[in-house]
């Protein structure tokens, strides 16, 4: 049902594009999101899901938004708002506010007609929203009204987090704002962008918007390109075409001196960009790192079919599609207590730990350890967000135990609670006795962290490893059955 | 070791069995001499016998009897009995002879019966060698049946030493070829040896009919034991030059089971890995000049593969996703094309594939194997014929372009060996014609199309020709086509200002005023006669209503052009006045900076003002 939906998003942003540009932008813009990571990635590997549903829907609001723009028609606008239901009742609330400042300052600008007018209305509208919303955010936090949003949320109002993407913005400020739909790309773009800079997930939204201008940026190079070669073509022909009589006129026809130098830039620059892409696939030998496939369908070909998985929510769709087993948490769970519940148990002893899996009458549990292979987002680096999200429901959990002067040490430095915890012990159970460095001790060096880990033996007395795969990135643990008490 | 020992009194019954029997009925041959080995190298065992056969009798017999005790006989996979004339050296015209199992009356369940017929009766006195070959699967059991990771795979082997036939045997003996030396246990009879990792009982003389003398060899298996529960073969023959192999495995460990923790750390430990008992790698040969091979599972693709391949042979080096130890499972495709012209050929007026039956993975069992021979569509008479016996049906198969399914062959055996890997041949009748059918059909489809698209666009649908709509359509129609003239005009336009401008660019150069003045004069009266086209268009734009947003700016469009050209026309004016007065470059440059100004910045207008006409 959803895949089609998520197959035709590539051709509403290609009528999108084509609406507001030209044909070949709209071209060239289909074909990116085609082979785009950030896309793909979200519509294979089981997320055929909201997300995927809620990119066509945003889209084919997009869509219909700017068709209504430019026509005028009440149809169009009725179209979009029905659309703009659908991708609300699809997805999450993330979207919900880009959108409402989106139309709120698209239709001013349209209503204002009037640039200088728009901008004195952005500024203050902005610098409102940003008040009232501090006001809102410091009284709800303070009130404990928004205490149910968690730091999930908040994270995504963190301009500190925002990652390397500025260096991008003057891309699209070079854009001359010429339409109206221009400018609704440009914003798109640029809220999404801090969005996805912010929250990584929500690249997802970004994907289409980039797409956007940089189809709009291709074309537009190629057809200047382009442009400059067919010019060239025309002067030899002007030239000859002023006829036999005027032999002296087309001898002392004089070429631009800068025109070949433009026309040989123009052919290697397009033949460039085509070398470049082939080049680039070119590569030697290959070390594929497949320790998640491996894992996945370890669990899928052995494991009892009504098995259940323990792991952090990250990797659900994956489990769930590719190792075709349950999950307890995966990436569209909504209820915040069950993330938490599993959170809760990845930082408790193991003991209590055994107690939240058998309640949820978990099987194996799944851990995501970058300490081999120096692979950085693994489960330890994530830690902090299970510790958190965990003591947000579960007051037991209190994040200043894990850390140490406000830092997630696994070192010698490591707080006693971090060493004893779960995740702790599946990550570094037996690694203490792998050589990692040759030359050095035996195991004991994290290369994710490069740290020497404090605690190098470690005994599990509920779980035992089942699986590891062979860059031990993905490790996974039965849970063993309780023993008879006497 | 109770398991052992329930074993041990196992073959004691089935012997207190064997010697109530009286039956002279096989009693007219005697076996003069017995040799037998017995290959337990890999997971399958496999069993060569060399008979020694003497007529003793009166009457010349034309059946053979072979024997398996009923445990073996219930594995036994694949068996063939061939038979060598003369004696000597030249005894090599080896000959299969046809096998069949037989249920003769008043024997016990205990023991499996096969009857061969001899190509020849053996009279009275003569001599016959026959050479058996059988393969058993599943008779290497594990034991003990769950290890540990760190546990060496031991496997027990129950046979008899004496050999278990219906016929007097005057002198016979038997050995064993085991992995490796490692032996945990075996039965000592007399005359027993251990000669490295080969054990040999015998020679035993003058034994009874039915002797049995059970035997238990307990050793090291490092094989793999690799079983596929079912595999299916698609073999799609496609006569444009292709035959298509896609594999599809459902593999398991046969071996003693993983019990506890499965350990990466020991796995990986150098030098001394943990876990032999697990394998990692199958060896799959290939047809030489494979091509486009690949190995893939549901998820995707497995990037763990090895190909090399030379004329005789192509070897494929797969590497499952995980080690597979006791009692796990993986499933896994593979696929190859290979050049028709190998595989297809013609014998009387009738095509047939000869193409291996087993799967190209070497010492792997199959459970169940079924082979699809997908033949073109329009194939006919088909028939198959197999150097053993299977099982045969008909099915059809739908794929692209296809109206009567193409039809396939669906061949099923249970418990396949490596010796099963013989040809199959599948005879069919099919005419070259057929091939044309599927692109003479794409042709004729898209013909369709562009013919349904002409026609479609030609004509005119519209039920009510009065009715607003239509007639709005037709009025919108009508303005596109007056602003296209419209645009022409005014490029047309556009052109001729170029060439003024050119004319001034060669007064600077030649200085002659003349041509420059003459070009003046054929531009004015060019644009003369395009205004005068344009003044109907403008007209008749006005009077649609529905153009009542675009007359607007094709006028101003106009009007621009016109303040351009009389711009244009000024500023040619000043620069021949210029010349003609002999005044400096310089000077007349002075004089036409602020004209030229204004040019650049009507032509720019002009130039916006055609893009927006050009985007409606």
């Amino acid at each position: 049902m959803t895949r089609p939906k998520s197959s035709t998003s590539p051709s509403r942003l290609c009528l999108l594009t084509v609406n507001k540009h030209h044909n070949e932008a709209g071209l060239v813009d289909a074909a990116l999101i085609a082979i785009c990571p950030g896309y793909i990635s979200r519509s294979v590997a089981g997320s055929y899901d909201n997300e995927a549903v809620a990119i066509f829907a945003l889209l084919l609001t997009f869509y219909l938004f700017v068709k209504a723009v430019n026509t005028g028609s009440l149809s169009w606008a009725l179209g979009s708002a029905f659309g703009y239901f659908y991708m609300v009742s699809s997805w999450g609330g993330y979207v919900f506010i880009i959108n409402l400042v989106f139309y709120f300052l698209d239709w001013m600008k349209y209503q204002l007609n009037d640039i200088k007018l728009f901008q004195t209305f952005l500024r203050i509208n902005v610098t409102s929203a940003i008040l009232v919303g501090g006001i809102a955010l410091g009284v709800g936090t303070t009130s404990g009204y928004i205490s149910p949003w968690t730091r999930r949320f908040y994270s995504l109002l963190d301009p500190l987090m925002q990652r390397i993407t500025f260096p991008l913005l003057p891309l699209f400020l070079s854009i001359s704002l010429r339409h109206d739909a221009t400018i609704f790309i440009v914003m798109y773009g640029l809220t999404s962008l801090y969005f996805a800079g912010v929250m990584i997930r929500l690249i997802l939204v970004a994907t289409p918007a980039i797409c956007l201008i940089s189809a709009i940026a291709v074309s537009a190079t190629v057809k200047h390109l382009t442009s400059l070669l067919r010019a060239e073509q025309k002067v030899p022909q002007t030239g000859s075409s002023k006829g036999p009589g005027s032999s002296k006129a087309s001898s002392k026809v004089t070429l631009d001196p800068s025109q070949p130098f433009q026309r040989n830039g123009a052919i290697a620059l397009l033949v460039g960009v085509f070398y470049l892409l082939t080049a680039r696939g070119a590569h030697g030998n290959r070390i594929i790192f497949d320790d998640y496939c491996e894992a996945y369908y370890w669990l899928r070909q052995n494991t009892p079919t009504d098995a259940k998985v323990m792991s952090w929510w990250d990797y659900g769709y994956q489990i769930t599609a590719m190792g075709n087993i349950t999950v307890i948490v995966d990436n569209n769970t909504w209820n915040n207590t069950h993330i938490a519940t599993v959170g809760r148990a990845m930082s408790s002893y193991e003991d209590e730990a055994y107690d939240i899996m058998r309640s949820l009458d978990v099987n194996y549990v799944l851990v995501v350890f970058g300490g081999v292979t120096g692979y950085s987002s693994d489960d330890i680096n994530k830690f902090l967000w299970m510790v958190r999200i965990g003591g947000g429901v579960d007051p037991v959990i209190k994040e200043p135990d894990y850390l140490v002067n406000g830092e997630l040490r696994v070192d010698k430095g490591a707080s006693p609670k971090m060493l004893n915890c779960l995740m702790y012990k599946l990550c570094y159970y037996r690694f203490g006795e792998l050589v990692t460095e040759y030359g050095s001790q035996p195991g004991t060096y994290d290369r994710a962290r490069w740290v020497e880990i404090e605690k190098k033996y470690i005994k599990l007395k509920h779980l035992e490893e089942a699986y590891t795969t062979s860059n031990w990135i993905v490790r996974i643990y039965r849970v063993k059955p309780p023993t008879n008490r006497l | 070791m109770k398991k052992n020992s329930s074993v041990v009194v196992d073959l004691l019954l089935l012997l207190l069995a064997i010697t109530v029997l009286a039956t002279p009925a096989f009693s007219d041959l005697v076996l003069s001499k017995v040799e037998r080995r017995i290959d337990v190298t890999s997971q399958i065992a496999r069993v060569t016998k060399t008979l020694k056969v003497v007529n003793s009798g009166s009457e010349s017999v034309s059946e053979f009897t072979l024997t398996f005790p009923k445990f073996l006989g219930n594995n036994l996979a694949y068996l063939s009995v061939s038979h060598s004339e003369g004696k000597g050296k030249a005894k090599r015209s080896l000959a299969n002879l046809s096998v069949k199992e037989a249920h003769p009356k008043g024997m016990p369940d205990s023991i499996s019966f096969y009857s061969v017929s001899l190509p020849k009766p053996l009279s009275k006195g003569d001599t016959l060698t026959l050479e058996v070959v059988a393969a058993f699967t599943n008779v290497l059991q594990p034991f003990p049946e769950k290890i540990t990771q760190r546990d060496i795979h031991l496997v027990m082997l129950q046979e008899s030493a004496q050999y278990l036939s219906p016929y007097v045997v005057e002198s016979q003996s038997l050995s064993i070829k085991l992995p490796n030396a490692r032996i945990e246990s075996y039965s000592k009879l007399e005359n027993t040896k251990v000669q490295g990792s080969e054990i040999k009982y015998g020679p035993y003389k003058n034994l009874a009919q039915y002797s049995y003398a059970p035997i238990v060899v307990h050793f090291e298996s490092k094989a793999a034991f690799a079983v596929a529960e079912k595999l299916v073969r698609e073999i799609e023959v496609s006569h444009w030059g292709n035959v298509q192999v896609t594999e599809h495995y459902n593999l398991v460990h046969r071996g003693a089971q993983l019990k506890g923790e499965f350990s990466r750390l020991e796995y990986q430990d150098r030098p001394n890995p943990q876990g032999v008992s697990a394998f990692r790698h199958l060896l799959a040969r290939l047809p030489p000049r494979a091509h486009s091979i690949y190995y893939r599972d549901d998820i995707g693709n497995i990037s763990t593969s090895q190909m090399q391949s030379d004329s005789k042979k192509t070897e494929l080096l797969i590497e499952p996703r995980f080690p597979l130890f006791g009692g796990w499972k993986t499933f896994f495709t593979i696929g190859y094309g290979l050049p028709l012209s190998d595989f297809l050929f013609a014998s009387e007026g009738k095509r047939f594939l000869d193409i291996s039956f087993g799967s190209p993975m070497i010492d792997l069992v199959t459970e169940k194997l079924i082979v699809q021979v997908v033949l073109p569509e329009g194939s006919k008479d088909i028939s198959v014929t197999t150097p053993f016996a299977v099982k045969q049906s008909h099915e059809i198969k739908y794929s692209h372009l296809d109206i009567a399914g193409r039809p396939v062959v669906v061949l099923e055996k249970n418990n396949v060996v490596p010796d099963h890997n013989q040809k199959i041949q599948v005879y069919y009748k099919f005419s070259n014609i057929n091939l044309l059918s599927e692109p003479l059909m794409l042709i004729t489809g898209f013909f369709v199309l562009f013919i349904t698209c002409i026609i479609y666009t030609r004509a005119d649908f519209s039920i009510s020709k009065s009715s607003a709509a239509y007639l709005a359509k037709l009025q919108w129609d009508e303005v596109l086509a007056t602003l296209q003239e419209v645009q022409n005009i005014i490029q047309k336009c556009l052109a001729a200002h170029d060439k003024l401008e050119a004319s001034l660019r060669d007064l600077s150069r030649t200085g002659d005023i003349q041509t420059c003045k003459a070009a003046r004069k054929s531009t004015d009266s060019l644009l003369k006669d395009l205004s005068k086209e344009l003044r109907p268009l403008l007209a008749s734009l006005q009077s649609f209503p529905s153009a009542s947003q675009i007359s607007p700016k094709v006028e101003e469009l106009v009007a621009k052009e016109r303040e351009l050209q009389e711009k244009l026309m000024a500023k040619h004016t000043t620069v021949v006045e210029g010349y003609e007065k002999k005044s400096s470059g310089r000077d007349i440059e002075n004089r036409i900076a602020s004209q030229q100004q204004k040019i650049i910045a009507l032509r720019q207008e002009v130039d916006d003002l055609l893009e927006f006409i050009d985007e409606i």
